[in-house]
């Protein structure tokens, strides 16, 4: 029969996951790393990874999410692909279910299933995903050279990205609710003083239209004057939200689908630690989430500890 | 997607493939795409149990710009579903197992 129980079971591949895959392996804990696809999480949407601590030149998002994953496998990984869709953790041991029908059961459990990104909810969104519409400019880039996209979203993951987008597209439009963007003030600096990117400022997209694919965008402005702006393509860039389909959000007194913890990534059901972006706090950073993900596996080895063995 | 588990399929031979009495799922990927590598373990899966049912290829985009631009694919991993040489559905991202199941099934 194979083994189905392990001291402790780690949910999720992002920097937080294999971060404590990491801490758990070289730690030579019983444990179980579960991923519902290959290792890197959001990382693997980021085209260029330029603050992460130890690597000076920068590096992309793809490479720094195989070296995570190769850095842990050196110290003997255990992991498995599986959807975990159900968790009983009122139990002991607490009990996982996949999309399979497999049970596995944990002691301590540390849930980094991070974030994925937020639809904007408008008409021609969903029609046109993948026909002019992405939440991935690293990945779809490419399909728009010499083309005009529009770029929706503030923040560092809109900026940044747009400015991604220039190296393919002959036009940028930046399209923000606000008259200010977010983003941090040196990723502003570069889209600011790059000439491919214009800015469309305090407006919002209300709808997306095409035949086939994207041809134009809606617009209104704060003031309510309806523009319509021609694009071949969107690019949604405005937020996160929690994976957390699989969580007993009212045992872990969760409000918003994030989920609070002490500053040691503790919930409030003992052996059970939450890292990474689906932890409920205000900084979302790659170099938070590999720190909270060593966090939570001290803290897991730490209850583990007072367990009667 | 860049397993060698998967067959691989270009633009000269995608329409003889696709024509093929045993339904397709084409995998559009490229090997800079973060989430065409994501999924690209659960295609392997997937390829494992529906052998004989329906064939799993994949499609580098970069190599082949022809096919892709076809179907007027923008985004990627784009996965289509053929059935003796037509579109039955599509999907797009890098969705989990289950919606990769439905998708199949329509053609089954």
């Amino acid at each position: 029969m194979p083994k189905t129980h392990y001291d402790l079971i780690i949910l999720g591949s992002g920097p937080a996951g294999l971060t404590a895959g990491l801490y758990a392996a070289r730690a030579r804990l019983d444990h179980l790393l579960i991923e519902k696809g290959a290792a890197g999480g959001q990382v693997l949407l980021t085209d260029w990874v330029d603050n992460y601590p130890g690597f000076p030149d920068g590096l992309s998002g793809f490479e720094l999410a195989e070296k995570m994953e190769a850095h842990a496998r050196r110290f003997g990984l255990n992991t498995l692909i599986a959807n975990v869709v159900s968790m009983d953790l009122t139990q002991t041991p607490k009990r996982l279910t996949t999309e399979d029908g497999e049970e596995l059961s944990c002691d301590a459990l540390i849930i980094c299933t991070g974030a994925r990104p937020q639809l904007l909810g408008i008409p021609g969104e969903v029609e046109f995903t993948g026909k002019g519409v992405s939440y991935c400019a690293t990945c779809d880039a490419p399909f728009y050279r010499d083309m005009h996209v529009a770029v929706v979203g503030g923040g560092n993951t809109a900026v940044q990205e747009a400015a991604h987008l220039t190296k393919f597209a002959s036009r940028v439009t930046l399209i923000h609710r606000r008259d200010t963007l977010r983003a941090t003030k040196i990723v502003q600096e570069k889209a600011f003083a790059n000439d491919k990117i214009d800015f469309i400022w305090n407006s919002q997209i209300t709808a997306i239209e095409g035949e086939k694919g994207v041809e134009r965008i809606r617009l209104r402005d704060t003031a309510g004057k309806e523009s319509i702006l021609a694009v071949d393509g969107v690019f949604i860039l405005i937020g996160v939200v929690p994976n957390s389909e699989m969580l007993p959000l009212q045992l872990l007194q969760s409000e918003n689908g994030f989920i609070p913890t002490d500053n040691e990534t503790r919930t409030v059901i003992p052996g059970v630690m939450a890292a990474g972006d689906i932890r409920d706090k205000e900084v979302r950073q790659i170099v938070t989430g590999a720190g909270e993900g060593a966090t939570a596996v001290l803290a897991a080895e730490h209850y583990l500890n007072t367990l009667p063995s | 997607m860049a397993s060698d588990k998967i067959k691989a399929i270009n633009d000269a031979d995608f329409k003889t493939t696709i024509s093929a009495s045993v339904p397709c799922l084409v995998d559009f990927w490229a090997p800079w795409c973060g989430p065409c590598k994501a999924i690209g373990p659960v295609i392997e899966d997937l390829a494992e149990e529906y052998k004989g049912k329906v064939t799993i290829l994949k499609m580098n985009v970069d190599d082949n710009p022809a096919t892709p631009g076809q179907f007027g694919i923008r985004a990627i991993p784009t996965l289509i579903l053929f059935k003796s040489g037509a579109v039955v559905d599509q999907i797009t991202g890098a969705v989990g197992k289950k919606q990769l199941v439905d998708l199949i099934n329509k053609a089954l």
